[in-house]
């Protein structure tokens, strides 16, 4: 029942607005509205209470275990949040000159700090509002970098086959071309693929490690290596960063770019979608192309910089200063954890994974890369399952649903047939991953002795399967008043 | 360990099911000598007590004044149910709806947003939230330039009394596109967009149009006059408003005869604190014509397998993970959270709690106008009608002004000195529903003060 349903004509039951309508005679009537908008007329308790019942249909992290592969859906501290949410940060104007700011300011700037240690970069913008916001930094950053050195020919940008999507759609926003690099069964770069791409054309290369497919990138060094010595730059994509944090740094790696997806690794909420918060991070050449604002210290006080400190900055990517609360979460989080909480994040977030695919080899499943060791992810394919029983990847995703568990990744990476990617993160417990095992190897047994009751799944949510062709075909994207009863 | 749950005996008994002695060896495959031997930079961990105490005392360190700030950010009321809602972990800690059974709710809220925010602007469809108002025009221009297909140049006319960051935002981003932005003058003596500029930065093609209503300034422009020249040479009308302003002002879609092609700006307004500069959002709204052009996630209302009414992420062809390097955009991750406040909002406050409260704002800032324009050397800027900021012309140094206010706990305005140098001592004040008249009597006082002592030390001087 959508919130319009509850709407009544007249009825507005909250005191939350001045009671009468101010003069607005100065205004030309010509650019005034004429009729009202058509937004819900409900009181205040029919709003908490729709918002409230509507929650419920949400998995989450605080409700379920969400092992959303590539997403890091970890335990978000409740601390982070209402911290965060102090007055003094709420009612801070993003344009309140910076002596008046010093608070938040110094929280800022100690993350930049934080995270250029963690990463091993020089220095670090927290600019960008979502991973594919610090791709786009971070690409355009390497065009100022060639264009600084009149190095225009480099018009093209590598990116493996397994990269997630947003790498090539952002090379493609900063004007460069693509060139996708295959992958090796057992998870590695064709490396003779990429030696034969490189070259004076060559602007950079895009790269995830631990990759999609859940392994670390063993070639690292030679890869690097290649790529600078043919005079293009490395750029990190730090959606899997949880895999590593305090075990190897992308800057230790060669990298001289970097993207943190700060509500993955550091455990900002999600949202539902967002907000995010793609910090980007750079090797010391790249400095002068940093992302505006920054903010820098200077005898015990903190400002932000701007166009005339930085004018080589590829400039602004938002009207004020990112998605600060984002941000703010981030560092109280990194606090909390400390330098030893930061480097046992990889440790344990590995030792689930990497137990989750022990007790799947166990139970008989099949994994895409079996003879590797895991990063903080692994892959099922259900290739077997999908031929054998024809039950998909998505049927079982769909079941585990009704047994209580929010569905792994599917269909992702797309090299791998009927896959689930499972990321279980650092903060669940043994006991749940047991269960979530337990629950796949029900399902197979139900995909084995009453199919239909996993290619129907699900039985038990607010609604069955949906009926997507439909919903783009006939598009529905609005309530319209005229459409009402 | 802080948010790890393991005892030592699981620890020791997943070391047996993965079959390695310690959890060093998880780590093999990475070459030894690149590893880290620890972070040392980073301070070592604090307990909830410490971080909160360290938080309290930031929090602190911002100064708390009374802001006649505006400039892109307001402060409004929120009711309380907003965040407290808002902030429900079915809410806060669930991600992107990939799984539309499991993600009703999220997916419901969404398209009851689409469907609040299309009213407001009386547009045909909106996406699910960009980044902010600076980063949703830049994608409004990449949508223009794809969805024009009569226009060949790939030129937007882009007016000076835009919100500066907006201009320097849209120029980073759409900038190594081969567009052009082209820069407007504004009449100096409005402070609004005339005809005859427009048309003699137009040329013989333009792909769109950007107007912002109210503009940086708070003037008014002729929307409907400039929509239909726009119209009137194939461009496409892309629209700038303030959110909250559109309860009361005519909205983007029904700009001109035909109405604006394509609307954006910041969500802010309706339900986000001032929160330092974010998270706000951005809206992105167009005509039905152009929705296959829209970027990030739309949803849909459709059916289950029973014809119970359901909700699901649609047009994915359009995004990123299908599309690649072909999509309309990498956007991927949005601004959920915001966006479930931002609805919550709307629906408590409805469309009289918009309307009183839009013009709440601006009968307190013709209010303030009215009495800061009655000291001396305090003038107004611009001769248009203005929604609820205003320019004002100080005969003294503004920057020296917003020192002295700020010593009587008021934060004064923004100095548009950097960015609009040819105004002179020009400061731009807001006074949003929540000054009382008491706060700007004391402005008023204040300033006053401030401009008799500065001439008091010129005379001495």
């Amino acid at each position: 029942m959508l919130i319009y349903e509850h709407s009544r004509p007249g009825r507005n039951g909250a005191p939350q607005a001045p009671a009468s309508k101010a003069d607005l005679s100065d205004i030309p009537s010509g650019l005034l509205r004429k009729d009202s908008a058509a937004l819900p007329e409900v009181s205040e308790l029919q709003a908490v209470r729709h918002y409230t019942r509507l929650s419920k249909k949400n998995f989450a992290i605080d409700t379920h275990f969400y092992p959303l592969g590539s997403c890091t859906m970890k335990y978000n501290p409740r601390a982070c949040n209402s911290l965060a949410m102090l007055p003094g940060f709420l009612s801070r104007h993003p344009l309140a000159p910076d002596r008046y700011s010093q608070g938040f300011l110094a929280c800022m700037c100690e993350l930049q700090n934080m995270l250029c240690e963690a990463m091993g970069m020089a220095a670090f913008s927290l600019a960008p509002m979502a991973g594919a916001q610090g791709e786009f930094a971070g690409i355009k950053m390497i065009a100022a970098y060639h264009s600084a050195n009149n190095d225009d020919a480099r018009r093209e940008i590598l990116v493996p086959d397994a990269a997630h999507g947003t790498n090539p759609a952002t090379a493609t926003m900063c004007g460069f071309s693509v060139k996708e690099i295959p992958t090796l069964d057992n998870g590695d770069v064709d490396f003779e693929a990429l030696q034969q791409a490189v070259g004076p054309q060559t602007a950079g290369l895009m790269l995830t490690n631990p990759s999609t497919l859940g392994v670390f990138e063993r070639q690292i060094e030679k890869i690097a290596a290649i790529v600078h010595e043919a005079g293009g730059l490395l750029y990190y994509d730090g959606a899997n960063l949880n895999a590593i944090l305090g075990k190897i740094r992308p800057g230790d790696m060669g990298f001289d770019v970097i993207h943190t997806n700060l509500h993955k690794t550091f455990s900002t909420p999600h949202g539902g979608g967002g907000p995010g918060s793609g910090a980007v991070g750079v090797a010391e050449r790249l400095k002068p192309y940093l992302p505006l604002p920054i903010v820098a210290e200077a005898g015990g006080q903190f400002s932000c910089l701007d166009e005339q400190d930085a004018p080589q900055s590829i400039g602004r990517l938002s009207a004020f200063m990112g998605n600060a609360g984002v941000l703010l979460r981030a560092y109280i989080y990194m606090r909390l954890l400390g330098k030893s909480g930061m480097e046992r994040v990889a440790e344990f977030a590995t030792l689930n994974a990497n137990y989750m695919m022990a007790e799947a080899k166990r139970r008989g499943f099949q994994l895409a890369i079996p003879d590797r060791r895991a990063s903080h992810e692994f892959i099922i394919t259900l290739k077997k399952e999908a031929s054998e029983l024809h039950v998909t990847a998505m049927d079982f995703a769909k079941r585990l649903l009704d047994l209580g568990y929010h569905a792994p990744t599917t269909y992702f990476p797309l090299l791998v047939p009927e896959c689930l990617l499972i990321e279980p993160t650092e903060s669940e417990a043994k006991e749940v991953l047991d269960g979530f095992m337990d629950a796949l190897e029900q399902i197979r047994e139900e995909a084995a002795n009453s199919p239909e009751l996993v290619t129907t799944a699900p039985h038990t949510l607010p609604v069955k399967r949906l009926d997507e062709v439909g919903a783009a075909r006939n598009l529905d994207l609005a309530w319209k008043p005229e459409k009402a009863d | 360990m802080p948010f790890i749950p393991h005892t030592e005996q699981e620890i020791a008994e997943m070391l047996e099911a993965i079959g390695i002695e310690d959890t060093d060896a998880l780590f093999e495959e990475i070459p030894p000598h690149l590893r880290t031997a620890g972070l040392e930079g980073v301070p070592p961990g604090l307990t909830e007590m410490e971080v909160s105490r360290l938080m309290h005392k930031r929090a602190a360190q911002n100064k708390d004044a009374v802001c006649f700030i505006g400039a892109g950010a307001y402060e409004h009321h929120i009711p309380a149910a907003v965040w407290q809602l808002a902030t429900r972990g079915e809410y806060y800690t669930a991600y992107t709806p990939y799984q539309a059974e499991a993600s009703q709710g999220t997916l419901q809220l969404t398209y009851e947003y689409q469907s609040m925010i299309t009213a407001l602007t009386d547009m045909d469809v909106s996406n699910a939230s960009l980044y902010d108002g600076a980063s949703a025009l830049a994608e409004a221009i990449l949508m223009a330039v794809r969805g024009n297909r009569k226009s060949k140049t790939r030129r937007i006319l882009l007016p000076r009394n835009v919100h500066p960051a907006y201009r320097r935002t849209a120029e980073t981003i759409v900038g190594g596109q081969n567009i052009e932005l082209v820069e407007v003058d504004y009449d100096r003596a409005s402070g609004t967009v005339q005809l005859d500029a427009l048309q003699q930065a137009a040329g013989d093609d333009i792909t769109a149009v950007v107007i912002q209503q109210p503009s940086f300034f708070g003037t008014l422009e002729d929307v409907d006059a400039i929509t239909d020249w726009a119209h009137e040479r194939n461009a496409l009308m892309i629209s700038i408003t303030n959110p909250l302003s559109i309860a009361v002002l005519k909205p983007p879609g029904q700009w001109g005869s035909k109405g604006a092609d394509i609307a954006c700006g910041d969500g802010q307004p309706l339900g986000a604190p001032l929160s330092c500069g974010g998270p706000y959002y951005g809206f992105l709204c167009c005509a039905q014509a152009l929705v296959r052009q829209m970027p990030g996630r739309i949803v849909g209302r459709t059916t289950d397998v029973d014809g119970r009414e359901g909700f699901v992420l649609t047009l994915q062809a359009r995004e990123q993970h299908i599309r690649r390097s072909k999509a309309t955009s990498n956007i991927c991750t949005n601004q959920g959270l915001v966006v479930t406040a931002s609805t919550i909002h709307m629906a408590i406050l409805g469309p009289r709690g918009l309307e009183n409260t839009a013009a709440a704002c601006h009968a307190n800032t013709r209010r303030l106008v009215e009495q800061l324009t009655g000291i001396d050397g305090v003038r107004r800027a611009f001769s248009s009608a203005e929604f609820h900021e205003s320019v004002l012309l100080l005969d003294r140094p503004v920057n020296q002004v917003l020192e002295s206010l700020a010593a009587n706990n008021i934060l004064g305005g923004y100095d548009l000195g950097a960015d609009y140098p040819e105004l002179g001592n020009a400061l731009l004040v807001c006074a949003t529903e929540l000054r009382t008249e008491d706060e700007i009597a004391a402005y008023r006082g204040a300033l006053q003060e401030a401009l008799d002592v500065k001439t008091l030390q010129k005379e001495i001087a």
